[in-house]
């Protein structure tokens, strides 16, 4: 190429950039991610059926507490593809975090078409090949999108059937599948594979009617403990997290942090920064970065910006934050009623009252806050650690003020998210420094920066009134719970009058908190099931009962009774009115329809203040079980992760200054902690599939508390129940 | 100033020139590819960054890079023989030991460790080599019987137990 071709080859390669980039610019930005019509192009052959979860007024967005964004493809959301090699390939944009669907999924797909799990691969939140998806949040996978893809999958199974039929020449009602195959019942080997099937047609279906998915009494696969999907991965440390993608020319930013929030940067100096070799900086407004290929040669360059700042007074704190909750919270709405509390009052022979708190408490997932944006000419390249790939798209978009469909969200590991991902501020940053750098730019959050900006589970007040009567039956239950939501706070007991208000969700908005918070494992459940548990534990022992007996006593719900029992012949429970000095303590729970309960039993060291929970067990109703090993996983990771707020965790806080930034100060479980667990999961096929991954949390800070007050007669009332709250409390009994 | 530096990578030589206060971490993770250990914490107290150097347990975001000079660095990455897997992550795999994977690399190498000290540690000197290990899946439980069985694999005498890891890779 001589000098003025090449100059052309230039000229026009800067023209289609920057025609592309006008484009990019002015395109409507609220286009839906992928129309049906984009989607239909995608290349390829296959049978297609594509399918919707939920409907399109699923209050999906309120649940979430976010704005909605975005209408809901109206006609799919997901769906699944047999191609010609017979292999079943899902697409959705729900997440692998180690909750493990991505191998559940797969199971209720293989089930349903009668394939090996090998045959069946989950393509996850992958924007570009994944219809829209909410995110994964909740429990939800298994309860919603469960069903939907065993109605998908059965109408594959049908549409096979009929292929085959005319294929093979034998009516519809002859055939049958094994294994990959249709076959002639008459004449097994007479046959013809998926992939044979489909080879070189495109078949599209919509799931509109309901097909019927095989009878349960009859699978073979969904149901059985099989193992993980991503195993080999991630014993081989070949599993690609968000941090873990490299690409060429790109660089890690540090970005300048305030001290607390709140604060506003007041002067700035980069004097130091002169002699730094290969180093950037990229201010964008209020972010401000050091760019440099390295992550360490970032954050020694980060180290030496002069920033100082105005900061605003705030005289909020760890141990005033509740009053001021209380004072702040709206009005709020009644969740459920019954009867008429002032009735209830006056057949009650003694009030029992008493509040309860929690603080905020951090998702600290191992993996920080991490995301990596390479903005290239046709399209934006994300790679990012969140629980909404699709909400990094918008967000993305919206940041850098391209149309969601311009921006590419690739499917990654999510190490550990635990609600703490469904916020993606680290993915805003790394493509608005990309846009400014004009090259990728990764942003990992340090774990100061992930305690900083972390949206936490809110502190949260619960006031109980409540009333017995001289049988020691509950005669009314007033129940009112600020800024943690009404999950789990809905009554299940034989109560005659009783209402239950909730003053502020856990969502963040129209927050009165000092920073972010938002959904954490099981959201609210943690808070109003502490509450509600102790209190009536504090019930059981003013009326001199046993507190399983006393539960029992105020239950005709069968589901929880079973529960019950179960699991009070599991643990080996002796009836005796608490405080009996064993150390047991039982907590239960219905969380969006998985009916749970636990009993620990602890000790406690009257030197330190430290409780050793000794031994935990849980049974759970979660509904028809996918995946039993999967589901017992999340049972134990449930109860492990509930000791950390049940014992320790806490957010220590000066208005907008954050004290807790590290593990040094911020306690979550360790090995020495690992009480003997024993998880149960209740088969019960005649209620559909709930969901599994957070209800086992909500019981472990009653059980402790519980336990606590059996073993030594101290009640706490606010949480975590830390060696120095215990120290304090058995000082004040002696 | 930067310096060379040269040792075994999953027993692989090589030598880099670089500034000899880098953490190790960084220069496995950015000059070198190697993305199993994992950044965590930056200060040394989850473990999810540990790496073997001279069959040492290390954490490698606060070991300066000049500290491994003409030492042998053993990442999960060297652990595998071709498609032979080591009894740890055999072990890892069948008791699903752990969910998102995140903290496996430092868990993994910490119990190759003392398994290589100690080939049948009990179950406290097993929950004392981990302690400073976090999880926050809640995988502990798994993690243990993990290397309880992996103890028991390497015991029985196999070929593969005997081999020195990240030689002949």
């Amino acid at each position: 190429m001589n000098r003025k071709e090449k100059s052309e080859e230039i000229h026009k390669n800067n023209i289609s950039y920057n025609e592309s980039k006008k484009n990019i610019a002015f395109k409507d930005q609220n286009l839906p991610t992928l129309s049906r019509r984009d989607f239909l192009k995608l290349s390829g052959t296959g049978l297609f059926v594509f399918f919707l979860v939920g409907g399109r007024c699923e209050p999906l967005v309120s649940l979430q507490g976010q704005t909605r964004q975005r209408e809901y493809p109206e006609d799919f959301n997901a769906y699944l593809l047999i191609g010609e090699d017979g292999r079943i390939r899902c697409f959705s944009g729900k997440v692998e975090m180690g909750q493990g669907i991505k191998t559940s999924l797969a199971q209720i797909l293989a089930e349903e078409l009668d394939v090996t799990l090998d045959m069946v691969e989950m393509i996850l939140g992958d924007t570009a090949l994944c219809p829209y998806d909410m995110g994964t949040f909740g429990s939800r996978t298994i309860k919603y999108f469960g069903p939907a893809l065993r109605q998908a999958a059965a109408e594959a199974r049908a549409a096979l059937i009929e292929l085959a039929s005319t294929e093979l020449g034998v009516p519809i009602d002859q055939l049958a599948i094994e294994n990959g195959f249709v076959y002639d019942v008459k004449r097994p080997s007479h046959r013809v594979s998926y992939g044979q099937l489909t080879k070189g047609k495109r078949i599209e279906r919509y799931l509109r009617s309901k097909p019927q998915p095989k009878p349960i009494e009859t699978h073979k696969i969904a149901g059985q403990p099989l193992p993980r999907l991503d195993a080999m991965e991630k014993v081989t440390g070949q599993a690609l997290f968000a941090g873990d993608i490299s690409l060429p020319n790109m660089v890690y930013a540090r970005i300048l942090r305030p001290p607390t929030h709140g604060a506003k940067l007041k002067s700035l100096n980069f004097d130091e920064l002169k002699n730094i070799p290969e180093i950037e900086i990229v201010q964008d407004g209020d972010l401000i970065a050091v760019l440099h290929h390295t992550f360490d040669g970032a954050s020694a360059a980060l180290k030496r910006i002069k920033a100082e700042f105005d900061v605003p007074s705030n005289e909020l704190n760890d141990e005033n934050i509740h009053n001021h909750l209380i004072k702040m919270a709206p009005p709020g709405n009644i969740i459920d009623q019954k009867g008429n509390l002032e009735e209830g009052e006056k057949i009650a022979s003694q009030i029992i009252e008493a509040t309860y708190c929690n603080p905020y408490v951090a998702h600290s997932p191992i993996e920080t806050h991490t995301a990596l944006v390479s903005i290239e000419k046709d399209e934006v390249k994300v790679w990012a650690s969140t629980q909404r790939p699709f909400g990094v798209q918008s967000e993305v978009a919206q940041a850098l003020g391209v149309p969601a469909s311009k921006v590419h969200v690739f499917p990654v590991y999510v190490g550990g998210g635990f609600g703490g991902k469904n916020s993606n501020r680290q993915a805003v940053e790394a493509a608005r420094l990309a846009q400014k750098a004009g090259k990728p730019v990764m942003v990992i959050w340090t774990r100061e920066e992930e305690f900083f900006f972390d949206t936490f589970m809110p502190a949260a007040v619960v006031k109980i009134r409540s009333g017995l009567d001289p049988k020691n039956r509950l005669t009314f239950w007033d129940y009112t719970v600020f800024w943690a939501g009404e999950r789990s706070s809905q009554i299940f007991y034989d109560i005659p009058h009783y209402r239950v208000l909730s003053r502020g969700s856990w969502s963040g908005q129209q927050s009165a908190h000092p920073f972010n918070v938002g959904p954490w494992r099981a959201p609210g459940s943690n808070t109003n099931v502490f509450a509600r548990e102790s209190h009536f534990d504090i019930l059981a022992s003013r009326s001199r009962i046993d507190p399983l007996e006393f539960r029992l006593n105020h239950l005709s719900n069968e589901r929880m009774r079973r529960v019950l029992l179960r699991l009070a012949d599991e643990f080996g429970w002796k009836p005796s009115p608490a405080p009996s000095g064993r150390g047991y303590g039982l907590s239960c729970a219905d969380y969006l329809g998985t009916y749970v309960a636990l009993m620990v039993e602890i000790d406690v060291d009257a030197q330190t203040g430290v409780i050793k929970v000794k031994r935990m067990v849980c049974v759970q109703d979660m509904g028809e079980v996918i995946n039993p090993e999967g589901a017992k996983e999340q049972i134990e990771g449930c109860l492990m992760m509930g000791l950390g707020y049940a014992l320790t965790e806490e957010i220590h806080f000066k208005g907008g200054k954050i004290l807790d930034l590290n593990f040094d100060r911020y306690e979550i479980p360790r090995f020495s902690w690992l009480p003997e667990i024993k998880a149960i999961v209740l088969d019960n096929k005649e209620v559909p599939a709930q969901g599994g991954g957070e209800p086992a949390i909500i019981n472990v800070g009653a059980a402790v508390a519980n336990a606590l007050f059996d073993k030594t007669g101290i009640r706490l009332n606010r949480l975590p129940l830390n060696r120095k709250g215990v120290l304090q409390a058995l000082k004040e009994k002696k | 100033m930067k310096q060379k530096i040269s040792f075994y990578l999953n027993g692989q030589p090589l030598i880099l020139e670089t500034e000899p206060d880098r953490p190790l971490l960084w220069v496995l993770r950015n000059d070198l590819k190697i993305t199993s250990p994992k950044f965590g914490c930056g200060e040394g107290y989850c473990g999810a960054c540990t790496v073997l150097v001279d069959g040492e347990p290390l954490r490698s975001c606060q070991t300066e890079i000049v500290r491994v000079n003409g030492r042998r660095i053993i990442t999960l990455e060297g652990l595998r023989k071709g498609d032979q897997l080591h009894p740890l992550q055999q072990a890892f795999l069948k008791h699903e030991a752990f969910q998102c994977g995140f903290c496996t690399n430092g868990m993994i190498l910490e119990a190759l460790a003392l398994l290589q000290k100690k080939s049948k540690p009990s179950r406290a000197e097993i929950i004392e080599a981990l302690e400073d290990h976090l999880c926050r899946c809640g995988a502990h439980q798994r993690i243990i019987q993990a290397i309880e069985e992996a103890s028991k694999m390497m015991k029985g005498g196999s070929n593969e137990s005997k081999r020195e890891i990240g030689r002949n890779t």
